[in-house]
């Protein structure tokens, strides 16, 4: 299965997303903001990453962006978490790199459908 | 998959209370100075992820009424709205609505939703009244669709759609899940092999969908990629339907359960280097373990001081290890000293004072239990700082005083204890007033003399109050001598300092911990009792003339200026002593609740650590004992309450 890179600030949505992930299967490795993820990415091959937007340190955009500029990370799908009234989040997003969205609030059966179609 | 969302709910919780107090002292800062960036952007980020959670938790009211207090914040963000302290104030109170309906939600009891309808409402009204245009938030209007034959789909991603992740193959995966699908590569923008970039996309397609699919669900493929390609989606055979809608909303899948019994244990966050200290003290305990077990093995009396030694490490050992596992349960006494900025804020604004709040020593940690249980009494004593202490503006220009009041909150360790002080530099304890009520209840003779001191500590009586009219702030008619008693059952003291137009000061001491404390051994005939160290004021030998066997009051003894009544251990606990002659045996004078007594024992043993066990859990409770330990001999000794006793003792006077 996958390696998944996990990236909220909120520690009840990372355990919610990290449970989920690892119930189907799923390698995780959690992050607790944008520094931290881009910390245990380097160096460091996945297959996935999933980030929340608004984080400290280092925001969810930022963190997209930078890992852009990764060799390993030049590809790999990179998915956001957003709240439905940030279309402008989306655009940014997509313009720093991201593959794609997920809409919050989401259940864990919306998380592993939406993943599914990234992994296959 | 199906996942019980109600495992999360705990640490929910615990963040979003977490959340609302970083946005509360964030808010507060606001209103004192300019709005800074920072600030702003953490208020906003924890209203953020109060929203978010609360939403994927299945806490709808919540996460409505978040939203419109996000939709505020990031216009306050964003600078389309100025920080304006009317709105600072409705944010505050938001804050408040947000902590009541968690806890509601939490106790799985209903919010209350009038003042929730409230809160909203105003907050709705401040949107409306916006400077400029209210976001409109991205509406989920139900589109209705209507489905076809099929799809004709034209897509040619942009070069650069691989650098963000994407993969036509994956769409066209999902695609050929929905119906029967042809795909037509159109490769006339490939380039020739020497100039093609193979991390570039070249390709574009025609892809022919076949079967009754809504357009929705073909459109949501290309949602991530629509701006990164020209795409088109057309229907195959224009054929109205009629039209049909499936529930669109997302949430409705979430499932709000119905209540199970989910257990709400306590749980506590563990700063990682305590964990860290306690796991390397572990292994030094497991390498002191194995000296010994191969001392022990082939042991001869050569080896004496290796077992000593050892022996020694042993000690230390367990020694650190118990520090460590009581550091676990510290915590910051910030937990409690970040509630009073906001109720400084509110109250100096309800009785008119200017009020500068100067806190102290925020990182000194106490006990968990402690730290929960002294926040009642610390907000009590800043309310009645705020309230009888520091005076109105006016009244301070008068005075020669700076209009602005300063009420300081400070807290330090010294020897075993943890020391809070709330000063202020308003009136001081009004004497004459103190005295004139106590004696209007009949506290006081008026004949009675009494000292500064001791008329200070008449305002810890039972049913005092010099508020003329009991105000709002602090006469709720729980007075100090609650205060008092709350601060007591921790094992701690509260004193006060006063000097009449500078100030009054409160010392609160507590223990560290409620599990161990400092004690003071003592011998009855066969028996041993421990006498908690903080209450014991001396030790003394009874001269001859110091007793009196007073009418109404039993035997008591001359301490210094006054009577104090002396209990005769061996009478409460029915032991038997070695001497029933207060000559032959010694006094300890203690503490509690205010009131002096005097212990009589055989004689005082050593001080040590001990490690309170609860009699009531093990056995049930008993009057004049707080517990019992375990001691070095492994015999088991009573640990005194010494409250319980003066008051068995006073009573006795009485009757």
């Amino acid at each position: 299965m996958a390696t998944i890179l996990a990236v909220d600030d909120s520690a009840s949505m990372r355990q919610m997303v990290t449970f989920t992930l690892k119930g189907a299967g799923h390698d995780v490795i959690e992050a607790s903001d944008g520094m931290v993820a881009l910390t245990a990415a380097k160096g460091k091959k996945v297959d996935l990453v999933v980030t929340d937007v608004n984080m400290p340190n280092m925001d969810g955009i930022s963190l997209i962006r930078e890992l852009r500029q990764l060799p390993d990370y030049k590809f790999t799908p990179i998915l956001m978490l957003t709240t439905e009234s940030a279309d402008g989040k989306k655009q940014e997003g997509k313009s720093a790199g991201a593959t794609g969205w997920i809409v919050k609030p989401f259940n864990p059966d919306q998380l592993l459908a939406t993943i599914k179609k990234v992994l296959g | 998959m199906s996942i019980n969302l109600e495992q999360f709910h705990q640490t929910f919780f615990e963040e979003s209370f977490e959340g609302l107090d970083s946005m509360e002292s964030g808010l507060l800062n606001l209103q004192a100075g300019t709005p800074d960036a920072d600030t702003i952007n953490t208020i906003f980020r924890a209203a953020h992820s109060i929203k978010g959670g609360s939403g994927t938790f299945g806490f709808s009211e919540v996460a409505k009424f978040t939203h419109v207090l996000e939709t505020l914040l990031n216009e306050m963000r964003d600078g389309r709205r100025p920080v304006a302290p009317e709105a600072v104030n409705l944010l505050l109170e938001s804050v408040d609505c947000l902590r009541e309906m968690l806890t509601a939600v939490r106790g799985k009891s209903p919010v209350n939703a009038a003042r929730v309808a409230d809160v909203q409402a105003r907050l709705e009204t401040l949107l409306a009244g916006a400077p400029t245009a209210a976001p409109v938030v991205a509406g989920t209007e139900p589109v209705v669709t209507a489905a076809y034959d099929g799809w004709l789909i034209r897509f040619r991603p942009k070069p650069h759609l691989f650098q963000t992740g994407n993969d036509p193959l994956r769409i066209f995966r999902e695609l050929a899940a929905l119906g029967e699908l042809g795909v037509e590569a159109d490769l006339s923008g490939l380039p020739d092999l020497e100039s093609l970039d193979p991390e570039q996309s070249h390709l574009g397609w025609l892809l022919k969908l076949k079967g009754n699919v809504p357009q929705a669900a073909v459109e949501e493929l290309f949602d991530w990629v629509r701006d990164d390609s020209d795409l088109s989606i057309e229907p195959i055979t224009a054929q109205s339907m009629p039209a049909q809608r499936q529930s669109g909303d997302r949430r409705s899948g979430d499932d709000r359960r119905a209540p199970a019994a989910a257990g709400e244990g306590t749980s506590i966050r563990v700063e990682i280097g305590k964990v860290d200290a306690l796991i390397n003290m572990v292994g030094e305990l497991v390498i002191t373990q194995n000296i010994l077990k191969q001392l022990g093995e082939n042991f001869d009396i050569g080896r004496l001081h290796r077992l000593q030694q050892g022996l020694a490490d042993l000690e230390r050992n367990t020694r650190e290890l118990q520090e460590s596992v009581m550091r676990i349960r510290m915590l910051p006494i910030s937990f409690a000293f970040n509630r009073v900025p906001r109720l400084v804020h509110d109250l100096s604004a309800k009785l008119g004072k200017q009020v500068e709040l100067k806190m102290s020593g925020e990182g000194t940690e106490l006990d968990k239990t402690v730290l929960e249980r002294i926040v009642d009494p610390l907000v009590h004593l800043v309310r009645n700082s705020l309230d009888h202490g520091i005076e109105s503006p006016d009244k301070r220009r008068a005075a020669g005083k700076p209009e602005t009041g300063t009420l300081s909150l400070s807290a330090y360790h010294k020897g075993g204890n943890i020391v809070i002080e709330i000063g202020d530099d308003g009136a001081g304890l009004n004497r004459e007033k103190i005295l004139g009520k106590a004696q209007e209840r009949g506290l006081v003779k008026g004949s009675d003399h009494l000292m500064d001191e001791q008329i200070y500590e008449l305002i810890f009586l039972p049913g005092f109050s010099t508020a003329e009219v009991v105000s709002d702030v602090s006469g709720r008619g729980v007075g100090m001598d609650v205060v008092r008693k709350n601060i007591a059952s921790l094992g701690g003291s509260v004193e006060i300092a006063s000097e009449p137009g500078k100030g009054s000061r409160f010392t609160v001491r507590l223990p560290l911990t409620l599990a161990i404390m400092d004690g003071q051994s003592v011998a009855v005939g066969s028996e041993f009792y421990i006498v908690p160290l903080v209450s014991i004021i001396v030790s003394t030998q009874v001269k001859a003339g110091q007793i009196n066997v007073m009418a109404g009051q039993g035997e008591v003894f001359r301490f210094r200026d006054e009577y104090l009544p002396v209990i005769r251990l061996y009478e409460v606990f029915g032991a038997r002593p070695r001497t029933r002659e207060l000559k032959e045996g010694l006094l300890v004078v203690v503490e509690g609740d205010g009131r002096r007594a005097g212990l009589f024992v055989d004689e005082l043993l050593g001080q040590q650590q001990v490690v309170i066990k609860s009699l009531e859990t093990n056995y049930r409770r008993v009057e004049g004992v707080s517990g019992a330990t375990i001691l070095g001999d492994g015999s088991v000794a009573l640990i005194l309450d010494i409250p319980g006793l003066i008051r068995i003792a006073h009573q006795k006077q009485v009757a």
